[in-house]
């Protein structure tokens, strides 16, 4: 477990880059973890942060990609709803990653 | 008659042991591995559909939350004896989602149907 | 053709109603562990509609002094057995 000081507040990690405490989570947050990753938060990246934490408040679990991927194409369409178009956002692990750079807790059911 | 998929049968009510909370965990690690899923609400497993539940004030996540993701995991079918709930006076409108109501002379063709039966 | 085990005792009634809702004539049921106790002539009537084979494991039935002698026994190499001569296994429990 590791703390840094964002934006003027100790956030607290676990060992894989996960916040220990949820409710800790600001964009400056977000912006923080991106950053780590190597990568540059655009509007893009946003509307799946977002999305990805009204999943977490209606259905109380991060989402293993396949859900990750429907639930996208449900709310912003076909062209994004697809699984190139997230690794191209969150390379490596969409599910994994986004659920880092949101907030959330690990997905449990991910490869 | 085909077999194919993973039935998951669950016979025990939400909250009292994690019974109901593994067989979801299960459906949901099943449907990522791409494994065709049905649930079968069996005997005091329907009483994990009620779809008023507010575990908070035990201090336990709520069912109804992850259950109402199923069809984002592509898991259509849930199916629900008839008999169990008659036998428990509940109605299918209490339910937290669309199900198939099964009835106990449909049960041996449900089972036949799945090339795995997990119970939980 | 199921292979259907059950180790609830018969105060769990419930169970083994469910299981019998689902056993046709051509699955087995075996009883293992406190199941073993559905052995006993006075639980006989409730085991009449089993259109099944009805086995019971051994082991358990010795291990409390059960005779059983009108019901077909499996040591664990039969119950090995049952579990590849079937398609699959469902448990009651």
């Amino acid at each position: 477990m590791a703390t840094e000081k964002i934006a003027g507040q100790e956030i607290a990690f676990d060992d894989e880059g996960y916040l220990e405490e949820l409710s800790l989570w600001t964009p400056e947050v977000a912006e923080y973890l991106a950053s780590r990753e190597g990568i540059i938060l655009t509007e893009a990246h946003w509307e799946i942060l977002y999305l990805l934490r009204d999943f977490y408040s209606r259905y109380e679990h991060s989402p293993a990609m396949r859900p990750l991927v429907k639930a996208v194409k449900q709310t912003l369409g076909d062209d994004k709803g697809r699984s190139i178009y997230l690794m191209q956002l969150f390379p490596g692990s969409p599910a994994k990653v986004g659920a880092r750079l949101a907030g959330l807790p690990k997905p449990d059911n991910c490869l | 008659m085909s077999t194919e998929g993973i039935l998951v049968m669950t016979r025990s009510a939400p909250y009292g042991s994690s019974a109901a909370r593994d067989a979801l965990d299960v459906a949901l690690t099943c449907s990522v591995f791409e494994q065709p899923v049905t649930l079968l609400f069996l005997d005091d497993g329907v009483f994990q559909l009620l779809k008023g539940q507010s575990p908070s004030v035990i201090g336990q996540k709520n069912l109804n939350a992850v259950q109402q993701s199923l069809p984002l995991y592509d898991i259509k079918r849930l199916c629900v004896s008839t008999s169990s709930l008659e036998q428990r006076g509940l109605r299918q409108d209490e339910l937290i989602l669309p199900v198939e109501l099964v009835d106990d002379a449909a049960l041996p063709a449900l089972l036949a149907q799945h090339r795995h039966v997990l119970s939980i | 053709m199921v292979l259907h085990t059950l180790n609830q005792a018969p105060a769990n009634a419930a169970c083994m109603a469910s299981a019998l809702n689902t056993i046709t004539s051509e699955d087995t049921l075996l009883l293992i562990e406190d199941g073993v106790y559905w052995t006993l002539p006075a639980f006989a009537s409730q085991l009449a509609n089993l259109t099944g084979r009805l086995v019971a494991l051994e082991a358990d039935l010795k291990a409390r002094d059960l005779k059983a002698d009108a019901v077909e026994s499996v040591d664990d190499a039969g119950f090995v057995a049952l579990c590849v001569s079937h398609d699959k296994v469902v448990s009651w429990f």
